[in-house]
């Protein structure tokens, strides 16, 4: 058999599962983002009304740019986080075992449930919640906290608190491969701590970097849950505009934003991936 | 032993809030599902009981949870079983350059990177059209796979990457066929990552809410009924529900783990017994 037939069959049944359920699925998106929709249903059109209306409505614009807010701000912290704690562990932590065992400590939430992980911030941030009340013991506050929970600012804690792992695991892989005698000269060569990290580390981990902000960028503009559960319904992103949509069966009209996302997305991926060989990587 | 330089305690302290951050939650929630029959969402603690857990248990307090359960179960192991079989005849595929493999390489990452609920969408209105009824084990399945496959192509690139060709070619030369090298040399030395693959499998299915909340049709998976209870329960059974689906992850991730360790250990002390035959 010829190499390329024993390859092709070996990758049949991904590329069936990709072609279902991914090609065919996002071809259906486009196709009915020009559909026309009445209140209980839809029906095949060609018309630009969804995107007409799409592009014509200040909204978009102010939840796309929402989109890009939290997804800006949740790489910013997640990689600063990230950064800080895979770098402990590769370069502090000098036991491979001690290694191992605390990142598993770090991965082991990742395969928990999302959804239980939002809500078990509420007793912390709600009005009468942990936070707040600490604060008034302190005597730093005499009323609670509004904007800890149903705010950005919770939102933006959720995202932090799911993600940051993405961040972490492969940057960590990244820095694992680093050779320690590059840090040793530079040492010898009289850097100084941070000049090390800045200069030496900071650069060779770009392609983890690189992988763990296309996952969490990735994820945050996806995102319609996070944004819907944490603000208690009262911050929008592109994915609650999508599912909002659904929900009033208006199926067109989520699947022309759905449309935008999606481009969106790949085009920001795009860009990531000029910087980064994903397959060297692993 | 060198010693430590002060930045590393700066660290030490950094990484250990972080740990915090990542457990302080759920632990308090762990605390909170003790709540007394009459405590609410928040602390103080009205007393200490386990009435919010035997609560889980009363069919009308809280729905079709263990329906749920067994259907989350069910269809986590069917995703696992999927994703181990699936990653590694692509992973083999991927091994040798062939045509359209570009193309698909692209696919799995287009997969990993699109917002979950197009797929939800897309799926759903393909079932729509085509008047099929959606269901959570024809077209909840398929879209979860669309999340778990892109992660275990990803490992098995890793395990590909770092496998030593030497061991086939001296199979080979021993006269192994294709199948027999695969079987005894192989599979028994990518095990360990393949339990790995069926880790990710599992609990990324067990906990996927976006993808299956338009294509599990009637029947609600665990993560989807406990959102619903999101926005109807006010009382701490649903912190318990959240403790206990958590302990039930711990203790899968525990058995996965184990396996891995107990796979290490005894490959250290017999050797690598790839190439030995059954």
């Amino acid at each position: 058999m010829s190499r390329n037939v024993i390859g092709w069959l070996q990758a049949a049944p991904l590329a069936a599962v990709l072609g279902c359920f991914l090609a065919a699925p996002i071809v259906m998106i486009v196709i009915v983002s020009f559909w026309g929709a009445t209140e209980y249903s839809i029906y095949p059109a060609f018309q630009f009304d969804n995107y007409e209306f799409l592009f014509g409505s200040a909204v978009t614009y102010k939840v796309f740019l929402a989109t890009f807010k939290y997804a800006a701000i949740t790489w910013a912290l997640t990689l600063t986080i990230g950064f800080t704690v895979a770098y402990f562990l590769a370069f502090h932590v000098r036991s491979l075992q001690t290694q191992i065992a605390l990142f598993l400590l770090c991965t082991i939430p990742f395969w928990t449930s999302n959804i239980i992980r939002m809500i078990s911030w509420i007793p912390f941030l709600g009005r009468n919640g942990i936070a707040n009340q600490t604060l008034i013991d302190w005597g730093l506050i005499d009323e609670p906290l509004e904007w800890l929970l149903y705010s950005d600012f919770s939102v933006i804690l959720a995202f932090v608190h799911l993600y940051t792992l993405f961040m972490v695991v492969p940057i960590f892989n990244t820095m694992m491969r680093i050779d320690k005698n590059l840090l040793e000269a530079a040492r010898d060569a009289g850097a100084s701590g941070w000049q090390t990290v800045w200069h030496v580390v900071l650069p060779l981990t770009k392609p983890g970097i690189m992988i763990g902000t296309i996952f969490v960028v990735t994820l945050v503009m996806g995102d319609f849950i996070t944004v819907r559960f944490m603000s208690g319904s009262q911050r929008a992103n592109v994915g609650r505009l999508i599912s909002n949509d659904i929900g009033l069966l208006q199926y067109p009209s989520a699947a022309a934003t759905a449309v935008v996302l999606l481009l969106t997305v790949l085009m920001v991926i795009g860009i990531l991936l000029r910087f980064v060989n994903i397959r060297k990587e692993l | 032993m060198e010693k430590r330089p002060a930045s590393f305690y700066f660290l030490a302290a950094f990484f250990a809030l972080f740990v915090l951050f990542l457990y302080g939650p759920t632990v308090t929630i762990g605390i909170l599902s003790f709540q007394g029959p009459q405590g609410g969402l928040t602390f103080p603690m009205n007393g200490v009981s386990t009435y919010w857990f035997a609560d889980l248990f009363r069919e009308q307090a809280v729905g079709d949870i263990w329906g749920a359960f067994g259907r989350s179960l069910m269809l986590g192991l069917m995703v696992m079983v999927t994703t181990v079989a699936v990653s590694v005849m692509a992973g083999l595929a991927f091994r040798k350059r062939f045509r359209g493999s570009g193309l698909l390489f692209y696919g799995a990452i287009t997969s990993l990177v699109i917002p979950s609920i197009l797929v939800s969408l897309g799926v759903g209105l393909i079932f729509n059209q085509l008047g099929l009824k959606v269901h959570w084990a024809t077209s909840g399945f398929g879209s979860q796979l669309t999340w778990t496959l892109p992660f275990g192509l990803l490992i098995m690139f890793a395990v590909f990457n770092r496998f030593d060709k030497s061991f086939e070619e001296a199979a080979r030369d021993q006269g192994a066929t294709a199948w027999q090298t695969f079987r005894y040399v192989v599979l028994p030395i990518i095990a360990p990552s393949l339990i790995g693959v069926a880790l990710f499998g599992f609990t990324l299915s067990y906990d996927e809410f976006a993808r299956t909340l338009l294509t599990a049709g009637s029947y609600n998976t665990l993560p989807l009924e406990v959102f619903g209870m999101t926005t109807n329960v006010t009382t701490p059974v649903i912190y318990a529900l959240g403790t206990l689906t958590t302990l039930f992850s711990f203790l899968i991730i525990a058995v996965f783990l184990l396996t891995v360790w107990i796979t290490n250990k005894r490959r250290a002390r017999f050797g690598s017994d790839a190439g030995k035959g059954v």
